[in-house]
């Protein structure tokens, strides 16, 4: 592997920038790479030889001609539920598959405007639903920190491409953790922004009331300069958000003095076993000798954001996905009359999970059930955000585990509640909408170590403090520095 | 264990299930809802449901035409297509 894909996204842009690199060296070198290495990761879909080097191209054009890029030849991989004009987009669903995407998503826009070249479409749990990318009906993505084990999800994908230096930065989406629990699995910062601050426009929707895009990186300073690029008010989503965005990579940190650092002490449904415990109990007293002061917070509903989740998402996909009926786009299965043909189409088309989750949510809100069920859940959740609310009255971040246990073995959980807890720490902010990340903490020994992540969470537009508390932690700690992945290409 | 009636859940979705899958999913989604019936624990009486998490109003625009996706490259995308038409089988019968 070249030595250059050792660079963070900040170091390849800066050479570009200043001409001591060109794009399409370091997109040739990525290619190369891809080519050795992924048939043993698996974090690609579809590679996209033809336009990464025609972007490339056009990228060293442009600093030719004397622009500055904030990610000039920066390689990006892209979560295939995100539409990239011309480019085959899956969802990794067989209802999608050989679907070409007629326009591109905002934020993958904003993207290749700042400079990166999109060397591919990776891999996910079908729809985004799942933890450990498991659930993609069109390939296995491996963690490249021991090929055994899941990635995480659903952005298992672009998390295991960046991870295995096939991409610096990877695009995620997070409905209730699919970016931070990846992101944790595959020793990277994984970035959740604020509910709406990152357009949803070409992102094939899941559930609309929390899905946000956020990159995934291997330093926190690529995170905030993706996140700088990626945010922004965009007409063609209603609910993106009109607030300036304030810039996150310049509101880096070296230390914690004077912060205020809340440690959650009630999370009760999923305990940690003692390996977790102490890298966390470790984690927190690396913020203190940072100079933060840690305060006891309380979140007493956190522990009904599984079941709070587990209503609302369901519900939202069943609408969302009613759209693949057969008709308009992708698989269509054969039928003598129209309702036999959506529900043959829906049945060949669709994986267990998102067929669970249809109908757990067709079932939430059937008539008779609607107000026991949706509405009930929609009262919980404004209560998980009050709780939020309430605990950032006593402290400026919040910082918990991201995740229950390190990266599992590929097929360890088959019971669809045991992955659902996966989840369970990265919920309640995907509830109450607020910024949250994950960033390595630590590694416990599995016979091989295992990266952690601790997960650090901010009010609304907190991104510049989470990101900069953040950046101080990695500095200080260096965590990530401590394995390489195990791959052939990285032995 | 709640009782869900599958099959009718499954006719409002529109997804054709085989018997394994209507007594796999059944069973599933009984377990799930246990789970999720831990909610009725909260007092959520005095509580709005939420409607938005952050501080998004309606947003309106100005009622006019603007440029759209090629129609050709659209229909492309369909299954079945005949002319400027997307082509689905039979509604009414007669």
């Amino acid at each position: 592997m070249s030595e250059l894909l050792e660079g963070s996204a900040a170091e390849i842009a800066r050479d570009v920038n200043a001409r001591r690199l060109s794009a399409s060296d370091v997109t040739e070198a990525t290619l190369a790479h891809v080519r050795a290495n992924d048939a043993e990761v698996g974090a690609y879909l579809l590679v996209l030889d033809d336009l990464a080097r025609e972007t490339a191209r056009r990228v060293d054009q442009r600093i030719a001609r004397g622009e500055r890029l904030p990610l000039a030849g920066v390689p990006l991989a892209v979560k295939d539920n995100m539409c990239l004009a011309g480019a085959r987009t899956t969802c990794a669903s067989r209802i999608l598959e050989g679907w070409t995407a007629p326009y591109t998503a905002t934020a993958v826009a904003r993207m290749l405007e700042a400079g990166c070249v999109p060397i591919g479409k990776t891999n996910l749990d079908e729809f985004a639903m799942g933890s450990s990318c498991e659930n993609s009906a069109l390939g296995v993505t491996r963690n490249p920190y021991d090929l055994e084990r899941v990635p995480g999800g659903s952005s298992g994908g672009s998390a295991a491409a960046v991870a295995a230096r096939e991409a610096a930065i990877g695009m995620g989406s997070d409905t209730g953790g699919s970016i931070r629990e990846p992101g944790a699995f595959c020793n990277l910062i994984g970035f959740k922004p604020t509910y709406g601050r990152v357009s949803r426009y070409g992102l094939i929707a899941f559930a609309s009331s929390l899905d946000q895009i956020g990159p995934l990186t291997r330093t926190v300073e690529d995170a905030a300069l993706a996140y700088d690029a990626m945010a922004g008010h965009d007409p063609m989503d209603a609910t993106s958000l009109a607030r300036e965005v304030e810039p996150a990579a310049t509101a880096l940190r070296e230390d914690l003095r004077g912060l205020r650092i809340g440690i959650v002490r009630e999370f009760k449904l999923e305990p940690l076993g003692a390996a977790m415990k102490a890298v966390y109990e470790q984690a927190y007293r690396e913020l203190e000798a940072l100079g933060a002061t840690l305060v006891d917070v309380s979140l007493p509903t956190a522990d009904y954001g599984l079941a709070t989740y587990y209503l609302i998402a369901p519900a939202e996909c069943s609408s969302n996905l009613a759209r693949f009926d057969g008709v308009r786009y992708g698989l269509q299965v054969d039928a003598g009359d129209v309702a036999t043909m959506n529900s043959q189409t829906r049945a060949a088309g669709f994986g267990p999970e998102v067929k669970r989750r249809v109908l757990i949510g067709t079932y939430a809100l059937s008539s008779g059930y609607y107000d026991a069920y949706y509405v009930r859940a929609q009262k919980a959740r404004t209560l998980v955000a009050r709780d939020f609310a309430q605990a950032f009255g006593a402290c400026d971040l919040i910082a918990c585990p991201a995740t229950s246990c390190p990266p599992f073995t590929l097929g360890a959980k088959s019971d669809p509640y045991s992955m659902y807890l996966m989840d369970y720490y990265t919920i309640p902010m995907s509830l109450a909408g607020i910024p949250a990340l994950s960033v390595p903490c630590g590694w416990v020994d599995e016979g091989v170590p295992l990266p952690i992540g601790l997960q650090l969470t901010a009010p609304h537009f907190a991104e510049p403090l989470l990101l900069g508390a953040a950046h101080a932690y990695e500095r200080a700690t260096q965590h990530a520095r401590k394995h390489v992945p195990r791959t052939s290409a990285h032995a | 264990m709640p009782d869900i009636d599958i099959r009718y859940v499954a006719k409002l979705a529109r997804i054709e299930l085989t018997d394994e899958e209507v007594d796999r999913f059944g069973a599933q989604l009984s377990a799930l809802l246990e789970h999720v019936n831990a909610l009725g624990e909260l007092d959520v009486a005095p509580v709005a449901a939420t409607a938005q998490v952050v501080e998004s109003r309606n947003v309106m625009r100005e009622d006019e035409l603007r440029p759209c996706l090629d129609r050709e490259v659209v229909l492309g995308e369909a299954p079945r297509r005949q002319g400027a038409f997307i082509r689905v089988p039979r509604i009414l019968t007669e």
